[in-house]
């Protein structure tokens, strides 16, 4: 699976992020790197922190403390010094939400659209050619409705290209949100709980479509996730969190034995209180 | 037709009606009928003379209140057991309309443009016809201009009219003090009331509904002050009169004129008629209302608005996509503004003088009245519901009295019965496939 | 139009003041008893009940109407004739505000963002045609009813009248205010309400009519609205069918300055803009006077939007 030798890129490094609320600490001194090409997945209990930390990375919460290094288009950013909504143009960073927010007034296809705006914007001089009915934008327009209907292919979307978005069964949304995200053409994507409300066949989809992104694109995948068989499937690495800080960082096998992994999740007196089959289990990794 | 045949498979029989329960409801609202008016229906104020008041009484109103209320309420209870599937069926008579009408989308726009420029020169056309289809297309501009602001960017403006007066005042002032005539002040008036849109963007930046409608208020509100007022700069109460009708391309529409200076009947070899001028604005205005459709129509395709439209949907969404939401509110503030300027503009240079009365909130209510009715972001609608507007008070002494008390209550009920408006329809700015032969 | 002030500094200039800050805590009362219905409606349910404004000015015409007609029936003991029309004025319009929330706004709970500030725009553009049509749009005066005051204080020729009226508008305020407080605080209805505005879902998971509360939320605004509608019949001696609207955005103004959602608050906001708009017009000018209010809501709403007692919202992504 791992390729030997081969240089693992580092995407995004984060170091020593803190974020406070007030009197509370929600992200508390969180150190991790994420590698091109590499999923990375966050997990943890209810209240860890994690989408706190996805809302740091992509510019909705300005972190309290700490350094968020991403290296893009051969340059190096400081997230926590860039506008929110410049994240996404500038350092290739895409994401999805936790409650879906798509345009569900919209079709399918116009949410694609609308998330290449700003290349579409640069394209049409602020409108003025597209106004004037230029052939410069009307390419740029091809270009990017081609470009939208390569994802929709991927997440199997085409033949509801034109429905509105609203009007999507809850699978196809998810989809189209993650559609969405990659048609901003983003070195790292995103994704918080993309298999949230999904059933197992759909998490297995699921899984293929971020593996064949990965192989295709080679982006980076940064995953929020409490759906284990997506954790566990395909990520390269995972990171824990728990109150705020981490307390795992390793491969998914590594994770899954860790004695304050399986603290945090099933606390100490249930673990000690387990029947010695099922502590077993545990310990011994699984494929 | 497919309605009719949903129809058909929802055949069940309705739950039985329960009189009692019916009744006792449709008199307790009675009851409330009768409570709230016999306060200020049935004891009615008015002047003595002399600074003191008198009381009439009218409860044969109350009366007519409560039996109203009686059999309205046990109608809204019985009527919707038998269509309660479907929207009710004057919610279905206008989705069938709607649907019918979306399909002939192109067809009836067409029309539409054909009777309005065939309009002065019909055989039942008269002066006061043409006169009442200037005012009509002044609240269709209006209106088309605040469904850019509040139809696609979603951000609810209730001081429009600030920028309708601003627009008016710049002719105003230009013409009094600088001799502009209506071609040369139209540009300034859009240029300046789209920078007015743009001042008034920045604070509502971080505002969401509510607050964003309330903050719009008082700026249309201190605008309106502000031109009673300052009466140096723009004569107080009684405004700025004397500002110049247009001319055709130079010609003006005038009996005689001075030296060297051919009037349009001369120059045309037409008998001189009052009625020449008033058509020329009503074909002025008609022309500026398409250029503002076309414009909208146009600009729904492109990034910017998208961008609207998507910052209508959801913002934190534009935001993670890399939209700058400043940007997209401060272009859809400057530009709906804008073509109230321009409108204002044409209102001052076809009344002859601007006042600030106006002005009021009550015309911000209005054209919001206009948008929400015909269904935000509906051209088409919107045009209904100006026509609507402008036209009712003309049947009749009892109409132009309700007028606003009807339109209230529509407001009222369009809401609460068919919220996306009269013609409701979003038509999608692209399509991967081809175009659907019925409407789902 | 130029005021001749006091030369500042003199006893007059002290005693000027003084003047300007009794007839703004009057004004103030009346503000903060019409901002508690918008900010308790805002609390519970999130939305500007922009028909409330026209609510007050209904409260001010039922006052009118109560006196002429007592006038008519032979009552003139100020006392009784006051109590009658303040618990009169209180009952009729609060059913107006319990129909307005049933008619306009219970129907739209659950529709999107801006149906019910359409609706309630709608409302309000109907009930104040509905009051022009069946009153007249003339204004209507009416005779004073309380007479009198006292002089506080005097010096440098200037003398400070507090007038009686004045006196029983802030003491009926003061004592509305603790009645209303211990209500929210201590009675079954308050701490429902209070559960409400906390989490609607989850009170009526455990038992609470949510729909009465609501409605009962409606009820009370709309009688504190009607006791501020009376007061100002009384102190300004004229009402007309438009006094809702600029008294409703002043009140809005002075719920948002105090902190939206707080009652304490609410009732500090109408004092300091009853302050703001007296101290405008007795050193500035009072054609503009308005427009310094409206000044501070656009200044509060974009610089501090939580107000000066209201808890600060994080945005939830």
């Amino acid at each position: 699976m791992t390729e030997v030798a081969e240089p693992r890129v580092p995407l995004l490094a984060v170091e020593r992020l803190t974020m406070r609320f007030g009197g509370l600490i929600a992200v508390d001194d969180l150190s991790f790197t994420a590698y091109r090409g590499e999923v990375t997945a966050i997990i943890g209990p209810n209240g860890a922190g994690k989408t706190t930390v996805f809302n740091c990375l992509t510019g909705f919460y300005r972190p309290s403390a700490g350094q968020l290094a991403m290296h893009h288009d051969g340059e190096t950013l400081q997230l926590e010094r860039i506008a929110g909504f410049r994240i996404a143009r500038r350092a290739g960073i895409a994401r999805t939400f936790q409650n879906i927010r798509l345009f569900a007034g919209m079709t399918v296809l116009e949410n694609l659209i609308v998330a290449q705006h700003n290349p579409l914007m640069a394209a049409s001089l602020f409108s003025i050619a597209g106004l004037l009915g230029l052939p410069r934008y009307r390419a740029a327009e091809r270009e990017a409705i081609e470009r939208a209907r390569h994802w929709l292919n991927r997440t199997g979307l085409t033949d509801r290209a034109d429905w509105l978005a609203g009007a999507l069964p809850y699978g196809a949304q998810r989809r189209l949100e993650i559609a969405r995200a990659l048609c901003t053409g983003p070195a790292l994507l995103c994704l918080d709980e993309p298999a949230a409300g999904l059933n197992p066949r759909e998490s297995a989809e699921l899984n293929e479509l971020l593996l064949a992104i990965r192989a295709e694109k080679g982006i980076g995948i940064l995953l929020i996730e409490h759906d284990m068989s997506v954790v566990m499937g395909i990520s390269d690495h995972v990171i824990v969190l728990d109150y705020g800080r981490k307390i795992a960082d390793g491969t998914a096998a590594e994770v899954r034995a860790d004695p304050e992994v399986i603290k945090a999740y099933l606390g100490e007196e249930e673990l000690n209180s387990l029947p010695k089959e099922v502590a077993a289990d545990l310990e011994a990794p699984q494929t | 037709m497919t309605a009719a045949s949903g129809l058909a498979v929802d055949t069940a029989a309705p739950p039985s009606i329960i009189w009692p329960a019916l009744l006792k409801d449709a008199l307790l609202a009675a009851f409330v009928a009768v409570l709230l008016a016999v306060p200020l229906v049935g004891l009615q104020t008015y002047d003595v003379g002399g600074g003191a008041l008198g009381i009439r009484t009218h409860f044969d109103w109350v009366g007519f209140a409560a039996i109203g209320v009686f059999a309205g309420r046990l109608a809204l209870r019985l009527l919707p057991r038998t269509r309660r599937q479907h929207e009710g069926r004057g919610g279905r008579a206008f989705s069938r309309v709607s649907a019918w009408s979306n399909r002939r989308a192109r067809a009836i726009t067409l029309t539409g443009i054909a009777f309005a420029v065939a309009l002065p020169f019909l055989p039942f056309s008269s002066r006061y016809l043409v006169d009442l289809g200037t005012t009509v297309l002044i609240y269709v501009m209006l209106g088309w201009g605040l469904n850019v602001v509040v139809g696609l960017a979603g951000l609810l403006d209730l001081g429009y009219v600030a920028f309708y007066a601003v627009g008016a005042y710049t002719f105003g002032l230009l013409a009094s003090d600088l001799g502009f005539t209506f071609w040369e002040a139209l540009p300034f008036s859009g240029l300046v009331a789209a920078s007015f849109g743009v001042i008034l963007g920045f604070p509502v930046l971080r505002l969401r509904g509510d607050y964003l409608a309330i903050v719009t208020l008082g700026f249309g509100e201190i605008i309106r002050i502000v031109l009673l007022n300052w009466a140096p700069v723009t004569g107080g109460p009684n405004g700025i009169g004397g500002i110049p009708r247009p001319s055709f391309f130079g010609l003006p529409f005038a009996r005689s004129a001075p030296e060297g200076v051919t009037t349009f009947h001369q120059f045309f070899g037409v008998e001189f008629s009052p009625d020449q001028r008033v058509i020329f604005l009503y074909f002025v205005i008609l022309a500026m209302a398409l250029v503002t459709n076309l414009f909208t129509l146009r600009i729904r395709r492109l990034p910017v608005g998208r961008a609207w439209e998507a910052l209508r949907e959801d913002e934190i969404a534009c935001r993670a996509l890399g939209i700058n939401p400043t940007t997209a509110k401060l272009s859809a503030f400057a530009i709906g503004a804008m073509f109230g300027g321009f409108a204002g503009c044409f209102f001052a240079t076809r009344q002859g003088f601007i006042s600030p009365e106006s002005f009021t909130f009550i015309e911000s209510a209005t054209i919001l009245a206009i948008v929400v009715l015909g269904g935000m972001g509906s051209q088409m609608g919107v045009v209904l519901a100006a026509i609507l507007l402008v036209t009712l008070p003309e049947f009749g002494r009892a109409f132009a009295e309700f007028r606003m008390l009807i339109f209230g209550a529509a407001m009222i009920g369009v809401m609460v019965w068919r919220p996306q408006g009269l013609i409701a329809h979003r038509e999608p700015t692209l399509r991967l496939g081809p175009q659907p032969v019925s409407t789902r | 139009m130029r005021i001749t002030l006091p030369a500042s500094g003199t006893r007059a200039g002290m005693a000027y003041f003084l003047q300007q800050l009794i007839n703004g805590l009057t004004l103030g009362s009346i503000y903060g008893l019409i901002a508690i219905g918008y900010t308790m409606v805002y609390g519970i349910i999130g939305m500007i009940n922009f028909a409330h404004g026209e609510i007050y000015m209904i409260g001010a015409f039922i006052s009118i109407i109560a006196f002429l007609v007592l006038g008519l029936a032979g009552v003139t003991y100020v006392p009784l004739a006051l109590a009658v029309v303040l618990l009169t004025t209180m009952l009729f319009t609060s059913i107006y505000g319990w129909a307005v929330e049933r008619i306009a706004y219970r129907p739209l709970r659950g529709s999107f963002r801006l149906a019910p500030l359409i609706s309630a725009i709608g409302m309000s553009i109907f009930l104040q045609n509905y009051v022009q049509i069946f009153q007249g749009a003339r204004v209507k005066p009416m005779p004073p009813v309380i007479e009198g005051g006292f002089t506080v204080f005097e010096s440098g020729g200037f003398a400070v009248r507090l007038s009686y009226l004045q006196l029983f508008i802030m003491l009926l305020t003061l004592a509305l205010m603790v009645g209303f407080t211990s209500v929210i605080a201590m009675t079954p209805l308050g701490r429902a309400q209070r559960a409400c505005e906390q989490d609607m879902r989850m009170a009526s998971l455990l038992g609470v009519d949510v729909n009465r509360v609501i409605s009962m939320t409606f009820v009370m605004g709309a009688a504190l609205a009607a006791v501020a509608g009376l007061m100002v019949t009384l102190y300004y001696g004229v009402v007309d069918f438009f006094i809702g609207f600029l008294a409703g955005v002043k009140a809005f103004t002075a719920a948002v300055l105090g902190g939206i959602g707080s009652l304490p608050g609410a009732m500090l906001g109408g004092i300091l803009i009853g302050l703001i708009e007296a101290f405008w017009s007795g050193y500035f000018s009072v054609e503009y006077k308005d427009v310094s209010v409206f000044v501070v809501l656009v200044l509060v709403l974009v610089f501090c939007p939580t107000g000066l007692l209201g808890r600060p919202e994080v945005e939830k992504v």
